[in-house]
């Protein structure tokens, strides 16, 4: 039992520790916008595209660095193209603004790869096949959690203890009033996008070492169920989103492993309505009250 | 508001009967399978799916993102019950020919399109429209997926053929002898004409009421709830005819096509229109289809002016050119084509300079 | 003299603020009556949990001798908050949501106004009157119901005109001077057909001159539509002027009522005013 199992945990883990570096994007621009920015899986897409560029030119030890600073440079860009110039406006315009983004985005990388799924380059070692018990796999799956939580607990370290991070935690808490404190609003939301994009960048390599090919749509579901851990775990909350990624990970090839693959997408948003519906603001999410 | 004069209801109707002879004539100078056609066809199924996306979105403020989802449940409710029993084996060659034995009337079939469509709404808003705007979007778009997979479901393939395809129903070409274009333009029509008769009535009122401030409208004694609630029904029993309109026009149907982009271009189609105006939304769907399938085609194409290679066109640059189009309108031009007003509302500008001159 | 509202022993808390503590008051049919209290005393709160905003943590409200909230905090507060007749509400839970309680009967206007912003003042007035019909969905589409449409108008149109805005209908609500939109929140929540009417600071932003007005007609309308009142107010002279009986609150608290007269000499509302000398 176990070991039919085994294949799929690993796999679960895995894919949820991608989903967290996602999620982990999503959560903080929701945490300071309220916004869900739904082209943050688009700029994961975009990841992709960049390695397997990249790679055809250049050596691995460069573009490796060099897809994560052009995935910052194109979050950095889609906040102050689509996002900056709504700030005062309704919410409601803020989200289709994302929503257009995100179809430009797909429809851009649709045009510049001609619609052709690419094939990921293969990064050495972490393509490499390892057994473990009786199932084998590769060793990005056994990297990815390790990364991940490396990662995120550097980025709450660095939330907690810089000066940045304290700018990001007053502009999430009140927007205004960290304005009139003579936080930087601006700096620190392109700042969240940065972070956001980065992590995203280093998602998309596990994620396409894993599947292997890149299509210009391939980030869209990936990305909306980060979103959904991001929603499970409670909005706003990084470690929440963390948490929330590797539940709908698992459960997800959980389903797989029971002989619903077709209804492993449908679970991630029957869970997340059913969260929303019984838990609104997530497992670690704050309560809010609205003002009359 | 004032109410409409007797000159200017009729003027509409008159406009109204214009632009279907116009598209009549269009068929038969142009012919059936011209481009012309093509996006008068279409956009007139699309103007019906995006009027009934603003009736939610625009005019009762729910930033609700399930359109593709109950226009799915449409659509194959439509062909489903459509297609002819004698066809049906050929259709449901790996389920047995299926296991459903009734075949109704294409009329019969397109308002139950809507009424199922209508009852899945129903049940989904149950829980989901106690949420709060954004929280909403992402429910109602899980909700689409969901149904989607469903649809899909090996399971449910002596019903739905699972994930293969749906055909031989009856399409436009079918239904009407002489015009392929009348049809689509009726039905959208008289259903477009409805939604703006609730759009007028009290209950449009109460809408737009909680659109702009629920807060004042529960305290007006407007039961918040009950009318999301029928708002969201009526825009989903409509949005399950536009399915099944598009079913229609397509020839052809199956579930994969029905995605969250399908969501996300109507949202566009209404912001472009204007959240909040009828007339907006129609336009901006023939103009968004037309754009699409025929003005920016050239784009697509690679093309030589003597021996010099027109830059960057090529297949995929239409949607490239598109998307920044419609990004500038939702960056710069947020009211987009008629903001909230309607097209027969409109005033001339200098009549209202002059207005304003004589009260000052 | 019938009681119409009643207040008895409610405390609403937000996480660890007493917003309201342990607050009883009344209003009887025909009666003018003024909540006021300095600023933060948690007037408008009042205010919310009779209209069904919000759900008291404790108390009960009634309308015309029948409950419209109740509640018993039962171990989510501490005992002391529980009030006096704490253990009335134990094990009894009303709550109505603010549209029902409306359609019983209780009307308001908003302190910080909340006119629907993209309408015209009429359509204002007419959303409002939407609460008292009879057609459904259907019928008032299909404008079967044009009989019942054509009265609401009429009766929109009559308020409007009661409050002095007749000329001003197809004016967008929004572009309408500070003191007009107060007026036209009175004539939208008299379109709901209510017995009491709850002002929150009806003449804040009015000029003296147009104070004095609106004491005038806020007396004329609750004598024409058989009204009681119920307000909020920072205008003493027009408290003191128009009211039949104050209740002041600080911190929550009671802390005097009265008739006019009683209120002004009282000294804990001169102190909560003032402030209280320290020696």
């Amino acid at each position: 039992m176990f070991d039919m199992l085994l294949p799929y945990l690993l796999a679960g883990i895995s894919v949820g520790g991608q989903y967290a570096l996602i999620a982990v994007g999503y959560t903080m621009v929701y945490g300071i916008l309220r916004l869900i920015n739904f082209a943050h899986g688009d700029i994961f897409t975009a990841a992709g595209f960049f390695m397997v560029y990249l790679v055809a030119a250049l050596p691995l030890s460069i573009s490796v660095p060099l897809v994560i600073i052009l995935t910052v440079i194109l979050g950095f860009l889609v906040e102050r193209v689509a996002y900056k110039p709504l700030r005062t406006a309704p919410r409601m315009s803020i989200m289709i603004s994302a929503i257009g983004t995100s179809y430009l985005l797909q429809n851009l990388m649709w045009y510049v790869t001609g619609g052709l799924a690419k094939q990921y380059p293969v990064l050495p070692w972490i393509s490499d096949t390892v057994r473990i018990g009786s199932a084998s796999t590769k060793v990005v799956t056994l990297v990815t959690p390790v990364l991940t939580v490396l990662l995120v607990i550097a980025l709450v370290m660095l939330i907690n203890h810089t000066k940045v991070g304290m700018a990001m935690r007053a502009v999430s808490k009140d927007f205004e009033t960290a304005q009139l404190m003579g936080i930087k609003i601006n700096n620190v939301i392109s700042a969240t996008f940065i972070l956001g994009s980065a992590l995203a960048a280093v998602g998309s390599m596990l994620y396409f070492t894993n599947y292997s090919t890149v299509t210009p749509t391939v980030g869209a579901m990936p990305g909306l169920k980060a979103f959904v851990a991001a929603v499970f775990g409670g909005i706003g909350s990084i470690p929440g989103a963390v948490i929330g990624a590797f539940i709908i990970g698992i459960c997800e090839n959980l389903m797989k492993a029971a002989g619903y693959t077709a209804f492993s997408d449908a679970f991630t948003f029957a869970l997340l309505i059913i969260i929303l519906i019984f838990k609104p603001n997530g497992l670690f999410g704050e309560k809010t009250a609205e003002k009359v | 508001m004032k109410k409409q004069p007797l000159w200017k209801t009729l003027c509409c109707v008159a406009g109204v009967a214009i632009i279907f002879f116009l598209a009549w004539l269009a068929e038969e100078t142009q012919g059936a399978s011209s481009m012309l056609v093509t996006v008068l066809k279409k956009g007139a199924v699309y103007a019906l799916i995006a009027v009934s996306m603003n009736l939610l979105n625009g005019f009762t403020g729910l930033f609700s993102l399930g359109q593709a989802g109950f226009m799915l449940v449409g659509a194959y409710t439509y062909a489903v019950l459509t297609i002819p029993l004698a066809k049906r084996q050929a259709v449901y060659q790996y389920y047995a020919g299926g296991c459903i034995t009734v075949e109704v009337n294409f009329i019969v079939a397109l308002v139950l399109a809507g009424v199922v469509a209508a009852i899945f709404a129903a049940l989904i808003g149950l829980p989901v429209l106690r949420l709060k705007s954004d929280y909403l979007a992402i429910a109602t778009l899980g909700f689409a997926e969901i149904i989607r997979a469903i649809v899909q479901w090996d399971s449910l393939g002596p019903i739905t053929n699972g994930s293969n395809l749906l055909k031989t129903y009856p399409t436009f070409k079918t239904v009407m002898s002489g015009s392929t274009v009348l049809f689509p333009f009726i039905v959208s029509g008289i259903c477009i004409g409805i939604i703006l008769l609730l759009i007028n009535s009290t209950y449009g009122r109460a809408f737009k009421a909680i659109r702009d401030d629920e807060i004042a409208a529960e305290a007006m004694g407007i039961n918040l709830f009950h009318h999301k609630q029928m708002s969201f029904v009526i825009s989903s029993f409509f949005a399950g005819v536009g399915g099944a309109l598009l079913a229609m026009y397509q020839g052809s149907l199956q579930a994969n096509a029905f995605k969250s982009s399908m969501t996300y271009e109507i949202l566009l189609i209404v912001v472009i229109g204007g959240m909040g105006s009828v007339s907006g939304s129609v336009i901006a769907s023939f103009l968004f289809i037309a754009c699409s399938e025929w003005w920016l085609r050239f784009l697509d194409n690679v093309t030589y002016i003597n021996d010099f290679q027109v830059p960057l066109l090529g297949s995929g640059f239409r949607m490239v050119v598109f998307s920044v189009v419609i990004m500038i309108v939702v960056l710069f031009f947020r009211q987009g084509l008629m903001g909230d007003r309607e097209l027969w509302n409109l005033k001339i500008p200098k009549r209202k300079a002059k207005q304003e001159v004589t009260k000052a | 003299m019938s009681s119409v509202l009643r207040v008895e022993n409610v405390t609403m808390q937000f996480g660890g603020v007493v917003a309201i503590n342990d607050l009883s008051m009344e209003a009887n049919e025909g009666e003018i009556v003024a909540l006021i209290g300095p600023n933060g005393a948690g007037k408008t709160t009042a205010f919310n949990c009779i209209t069904g905003v919000y759900e008291p943590t404790n108390g009960a409200v009634y309308f015309q001798d029948k409950p419209i909230a109740m509640n018993h905090p039962s171990g989510k507060m501490k005992h002391e908050y529980a009030g006096e007749k704490g253990d009335m509400y134990l094990g009894k839970h009303i709550r109505m949501t603010p549209d029902k309680i409306t359609a019983l009967g209780i009307a308001r206007t908003f302190q910080n106004i909340r006119l629907f912003k993209s309408q015209t003042a009429f359509e204002n007035v007419l959303i409002a009157t939407h609460l008292r019909r009879t057609s459904n969905v259907f019928s008032a589409t299909f404008r079967l119901n044009y009989k019942e449409e054509a009265a609401m108008r009429k009766h929109a149109m009559e308020l409007l005109d009661v409050v002095g805005l007749a000329d001003l209908a197809e004016e967008k609500a929004t572009s309408l001077p500070y003191g007009k939109q107060r007026r036209l929140e009175i004539a939208r929540a008299l379109a709901t057909k209510p017995k009491l009417l709850l002002l929150d600071e009806p003449a804040a932003g009015m000029n003296p001159q147009e104070t004095e007005e609106l004491g005038a007609f806020i007396r004329s309308i609750k004598d024409q539509f058989g009204l009681t009142i119920f307000m909020i107010e920072h205008h003493m002279n027009l408290v003191m002027d128009i009211s039949d009986r104050i209740y002041v609150i600080d911190f929550g608290k009671l802390i005097a009522k009265g008739t006019p007269a009683e209120v002004r000499d009282n000294p804990a509302v001169i102190a909560a005013y003032l402030g209280v000398d320290e020696e």
